[in-house]
């Protein structure tokens, strides 16, 4: 910065080339951290992406699309689809209840009930199926009970894949909804009740339209959760190929057959879930850039 | 009045109602199975409880998992902290792709991460093919679930440092420029320290995640007794073999060292907020 002509252009508006601003760093740096973050994001992120849709086109389009054809993929899929259209919905009613309680009210060990929902991110997805399988197994009294006299199975069984995945994703709708419905406050609703409105009224002409975009984002990344998981249905489903096998658990069985024809099928479908990872973060993106005042309470991360 | 109401008054309805059923279905989904696994690791005598816990598999895999989690977890401070400034302070082509692809592990299903690492590692894989020569491997060893760990634990410490970075007071850091300090002295006296609770916080979250991470680390891990076999996996081979009892005493141990994260997290946030009136 010192070897320009004269001190006039360094505080003229327009600085002249060579002058630093004392707020940023020199330009090698700046070209240097800029390199380094992109090669570091393109090693770590963009490349596993590529090679997911390199493998399962190894053998041409129709081999891959042939994997869908397979009946053991088909009633994988129509699985995966149950169960997320089971867990969403029941985490959605919870997230806006509990969000209902926890922001449009004060009282005692609220913090405390935040850290008891935000729980499940912390468990091993592994100790979330287990827990499970130690409640309601088949040799557990319960477990015993729902099987003898109502011929009910839980554990390796679908009701188990449900009730994992809807531990795993438990915290996601909720915690996207406290931040922002407890930075809204309760002077909207307030006013609503005050004009005559009922609680439901109020709550569906006021409150859900407040925060719709943090309720469809909340709902988005728990579905793409809920279709992706892995570590707890493996443990509860028992793996039983074309009854309790899930997307992800599919992927793993093809992935194990090692043959060129399995591993294009095992790929195809990861490509499938990687697409759909894709739109989140794509629908995610446009969110914020669109809607960023209501998103912004909710905070990032998750 | 002298009594202490649980709950302030509002002419708000409906608490009785969401807040019951918040309980009702945290209490049932989260809290009694949690409880039951404790319950059932009681199950065992002391004797049998320390047997499980200082097997020499046990100690090698528990090892294993928070060693190389904890390296994840640092590598990830490292870039975490770089990402997340070259994000926030600098202009390029392409840095709103880059910041939205940050999130990509969190959407990515652990299973399709887990074996797209394994293709590219794998001796003959894109990145692996360029190791081999030195002798490297990595797929299937201790670095493999390093790579693994490093790709799940990435967005948390850009995620939590990026906002309080944004939020971050431009004229503390002209008023310190003023004051004669050179740039190196303003980053690290004047801008670092207030970002220390977030990036502490993210360390946290990396680390807890990566100790439990299972989907992405089996597949290129290798899984060999006592070489790379981490803690969940343990779990997996313990249910399988029946022995309900000893997975239950693996899982405790590795729910109340989450417990004992989450609880560092809550204690750091508490006093960020009294030191820099930020969480």
């Amino acid at each position: 910065m010192a070897e320009t002509a004269s001190g006039l252009s360094a505080a003229s508006a327009q600085p002249a080339r060579g002058f630093r601003s004392a707020l940023t760093e020199a330009r090698p740096v700046r070209i240097v951290l800029i390199a380094l973050t992109v090669l570091i994001l393109a090693v770590f992120l963009v490349l596993p992406l590529i090679i997911i849709f390199v493998q399962a086109l190894d053998l041409g389009l129709g081999q891959a699309l042939a994997t869908f054809q397979d009946p053991d993929a088909i009633s994988a899929i129509l699985l995966t689809l149950l169960v997320a259209v089971i867990a969403v919905p029941c985490n959605l009613i919870f997230g806006i209840a509990a969000a209902w309680a926890i922001a449009k009210f004060r009282f005692r060990g609220r913090a405390f009930l935040i850290s008891l929902i935000d729980l499940p991110f912390s468990v091993s997805p592994v100790v979330a199926g287990l827990v499970y399988i130690l409640l309601l197994g088949p040799f557990t009294p319960v477990g015993a009970w729902l099987l003898e006299d109502f011929g009910v199975r839980i554990i390796f069984a679908v009701p188990g894949v449900v009730l994992a995945t809807i531990f795993v994703t438990f915290p996601f709708i909720a915690r996207e909804l406290i931040p922002l419905m407890q930075e809204q406050g309760t002077g909207d609703e307030e006013a609503a009740l005050s004009l005559g409105a009922s609680g439901w009224q109020t709550f569906f002409f006021v409150t859900l339209p407040n925060v719709k975009w943090a309720l469809l984002y909340g709902v988005l990344l728990c579905n793409a959760r809920a279709m992706g998981e892995f570590g707890a249905v493996s443990v509860i489903s028992g793996r039983l190929r074309g009854e309790t096998v899930t997307m992800p658990l599919q992927i793993e069985l093809y992935y194990q057959e090692f043959r060129a024809l399995a591993q294009v099928s095992a790929f195809s479908m990861a490509a499938v879930l990687a697409g759909l990872a894709l739109v989140t973060l794509v629908i995610k993106t446009w969110f914020e850039w669109r809607y960023a005042d209501q998103l912004a309470a909710a905070g990032k991360g998750h | 009045m002298g009594r202490i109401r649980f709950r302030e008054p509002t002419i708000i309805p409906g608490f009785r109602l969401t807040f019951g059923f918040t309980i009702f279905y945290l209490s049932l989904i989260v809290i009694i199975p949690i409880v039951g696994l404790y319950i059932k690791t009681f199950e065992l005598d002391w004797a049998s409880f320390r047997e499980i816990i200082t097997g020499p598999r046990f100690l090698a895999a528990m090892k294993l998992s928070f060693g190389v989690s904890l390296l994840a977890a640092l590598f990830n401070v490292i870039i975490g902290v770089m990402i997340a400034w070259v994000l926030v302070r600098y202009r390029f082509f392409g840095r709103r792709i880059l910041d939205a692809i940050i999130d990509l592990p969190f959407a990515l299903p652990t299973a399709v991460a887990g074996i797209a690492l394994t293709a590219l590692y794998v001796p003959a894989g894109w990145i692996g093919r360029l190791f081999e020569p030195l002798g490297i491997a990595i797929a299937f060893t201790p670095i493999g679930i390093w790579i693994a760990l490093v790709f799940i634990g990435l967005p948390f410490v850009v995620r939590t440092v990026q906002p309080v970075l944004e939020d971050f007071d431009r004229e503390v850091e002209e008023a310190s420029a003023t004051l004669g300090a050179k740039r190196r002295t303003t980053i690290l006296r004047v801008i670092l320290p207030p970002l220390i609770p977030a990036i502490l916080t993210g360390f946290a979250l990396a680390f807890a995640r990566a100790v439990g991470e299972y989907g992405s680390v089996i597949f290129i891990a290798g899984n060999l007794p006592r070489q790379t076999e981490i803690l969940p996996l343990l779990i997996v081979f313990r249910l399988e073999e029946r022995q309900y009892p000893a997975a239950a005493a693996i899982a405790a141990v590795m729910l109340t060292a989450s417990f004992v994260i989450l609880l560092l997290i809550n204690l750091i946030q508490v006093w960020s907020q009294r030191r820099f009136g930020n969480g």
